[in-house]
């Protein structure tokens, strides 16, 4: 068994792979493609928190039957996960700049053919359910696997979440981590105001959830929802991470608008700039 | 007649000992009722009955075979392949997973429960996901044979069951072999190849070819139990010498048995094919499998008097089989 743990603890160098990540992603949408912007940048921080703190895995036995799991169920976040997978050292960074282009690997929803990639994903609602399935087989082998899956808040609106939600509970997998990335907007606008989701923690409650709310870019707070053990055995936890659309960039933050977005080389430019000044602001 | 099996319990009873000897497999219900009262031993935790959720029974199959395990998944044909569709589309035929996805109540078995119950597009929409094995096993002893053959085969695979009990195949029916077309009835060199798929329409084809034969007619039937992937070159041999090509299926006219005969040979080897299945119309009334099946025009009668037409007058033949359930008997007709 080669699993390695997770290699960084201290709050300075989880924030520096997040301000990679960001740049990472930034860049991605100035290629020719462009690429799905805001809800990439509002999940940065919590997969940089699970792959630099949480995960047990090694980038250099991405199959290692120990590993712990991670599914990007909001597959359209394509481009923070594999940004965080090159960081992480599943691939090299350099890689990240074929992105939409012809004949590469790196496709706008996730594949399997990318190192790290556990489960293709881009049609929503289907993560929850197979992340149910490697729970349960790490409980019928015995490993001491865990699994987090990765939701959007409107991803929510698919039924099959749901049906995935009653039946983990049910199972008592609680080895099984959901994080749902709410930053409250979805394509066309904010999701309260076209199917609504609140009371959200009450729901994943009432499915027979342990819920925790935590502001989403704080990495202490995602790590400790991330790694508390479940107050009751039995029931699979939900971290329901606050967090804003677009982060990082104050020009684009919280507007569905940063859905999508294929940005110019002047947009690319500013981009860069705001990012490291929120970095040195502290913002980030 | 005592010989007669079903297909689903064939499956059931060789799940169980696959479950005791190999601590892979596991069982995944979606609260068929098939497993009730089965007594799965030591391997009890293996049995898992997700409830009514075809897309998280996919979705888990999905995680657990991403882990190594040899998931079988249980459910009937129509919900697997309909409402389940992207389920596995995406989790398991795109991901390549090796989980079977084992369908009950496929074609027109679940006869009185009525349409919504029925699976006559399964296998047009499992058969147009790559990486998909699709195979539809003639009898118990086929069904046992055939999931056998497919341990050891990697990706996903689909496999199609009845509800009730069917006679087995023909006595001397040379065992099934995976990926090939298997000779039920010989006759060679025959003036019809018939190539029919499932337990009735397979042994409805047979009596018609008999008939056929006592008529002067020599008739060939193969049996498709294996859609995908698909043995051209056996029925490009089997074919060749015949006037007439002749598909029999428990499905719509579209999509199955017909339409992967009339791909394969359209490339190869065009020619007319006499395509009888279940008319483009949902059941208008009740009954039960075999009389929907005579009513679909998949009785012996039915066959035999198709193909006798389309030896005669290929345009008459048309009309017939585009034609509603053409042998139909209505309360009060």
């Amino acid at each position: 068994m080669t699993l390695l743990t997770a290699p960084v603890t201290d709050s300075e160098a989880l924030a520096r792979v997040a301000l990679r990540v960001r740049h990472h992603i930034v860049e991605m949408c100035a290629g020719p493609e462009g690429g799905h912007l805001g809800g990439s940048l509002s999940c940065v921080d919590i997969l940089t928190v699970l792959y630099f703190a949480v995960l047990r895995l090694d980038p250099v036995v991405p199959r290692d039957p120990d590993r712990d799991v991670f599914l990007l169920s909001k597959g359209h976040a394509a481009i923070a996960l594999y940004a965080t997978l090159a960081e992480r050292g599943f691939f090299p960074t350099g890689e990240l700049r074929g992105y939409g282009t012809s004949a590469g690997r790196l496709m706008g929803h996730p594949v399997t053919a990318v190192p790290g990639v556990e489960m293709p994903s881009g049609s929503l609602g289907h993560g929850l359910a197979a992340g149910s399935g490697f729970a349960l087989a790490a409980r019928l082998t015995g490993r001491p696997r865990r699994v987090f899956v990765l939701l959007g808040d409107g991803e929510l609106q698919e039924g099959s979440c749901w049906e995935a939600a009653a039946g983990a509970a049910a199972a008592g997998t609680d080895n099984l981590v959901a994080v749902v990335d709410r930053n409250g907007l979805q394509l066309t606008g904010e999701t309260e105001r076209i199917t609504p989701l609140e009371p959200l923690a009450e729901r994943w409650r009432a499915f027979g959830w342990e819920a925790r709310e935590v502001d989403g870019h704080g990495h202490a707070s995602l790590l400790d929802a991330f790694t508390a053990p479940p107050r009751e055995p039995g029931r699979p936890v939900v971290v329901i991470a606050r967090t804003v659309k677009a982060h990082g960039l104050p020009f684009a933050a919280g507007k569905p608008g940063s859905h999508y977005a294929r940005l110019t080389e002047r947009t690319l430019a500013r981009a860069r700039h705001t990012l490291d000044r929120s970095f040195r602001d502290g913002a980030s | 007649m005592s010989d007669q099996r079903e297909t689903r319990q064939a499956y059931r009873d060789h799940l169980v000992e696959l479950m005791a000897a190999d601590p892979r497999v596991v069982c995944l219900d979606s609260d068929t009722g098939l497993f009730a009262g089965v007594d799965f031993g030591a391997a009890r935790e293996r049995y898992v009955n997700v409830g009514i959720a075809e897309q998280n029974l996919m979705g888990v199959a999905a995680g657990l075979a991403a882990s190594g395990m040899v998931p079988y998944v249980n459910t009937m044909a129509t919900f697997a392949t309909t409402r389940a569709a992207e389920s596995i589309k995406i989790d398991i035929a795109y991901a390549a997973l090796g989980v079977r996805i084992v369908a009950t109540h496929a074609g027109l078995s679940a006869g009185h429960l009525g349409p919504t119950h029925h699976a006559l597009e399964d296998l047009s929409v499992i058969r147009a996901m790559p990486n998909m094995t699709v195979v539809v096993p003639g009898d118990s002893e086929a069904t046992v044979s055939l999931l056998t053959q497919l341990a050891d085969r990697p990706g996903p695979a689909y496999v199609r069951l009845g509800r009730k009990a069917t006679p087995p195949l023909p006595a001397g029916t040379p065992p099934a072999a995976l990926g090939r077309l298997q000779t039920v009835r010989g006759g060679e060199p025959a003036r019809v190849t018939i190539v029919a798929t499932g337990p009735l329409p397979t042994l409805r084809a047979c009596h018609a070819a008999g008939a056929l034969e006592a008529d002067g007619i020599p008739a060939l039937v193969l049996q498709a139990h294996t859609l995908k992937p698909f043995d051209v070159a056996g029925l490009l041999r089997y074919v060749s010498g015949a006037e007439l090509v002749v598909t029999v299926e428990e499905h719509w006219r579209t999509g199955g048995l017909g339409s992967a005969i009339a791909e394969a040979l359209a490339e190869s080897e065009p020619r007319r094919i006499l395509r009888i299945g279940v008319p483009d119309v949902f059941a208008p009334v009740v009954g039960t499998q075999e009389e929907l099946l005579d009513g679909a025009g998949l009785s012996v009668e039915g066959i035999v008097d198709r193909v006798r037409l389309a030896l005669r007058d290929w345009t008459s033949v048309r009309a017939v089989s585009a034609s509603a359930w053409p042998g139909l008997v209505r309360k009060g007709d």
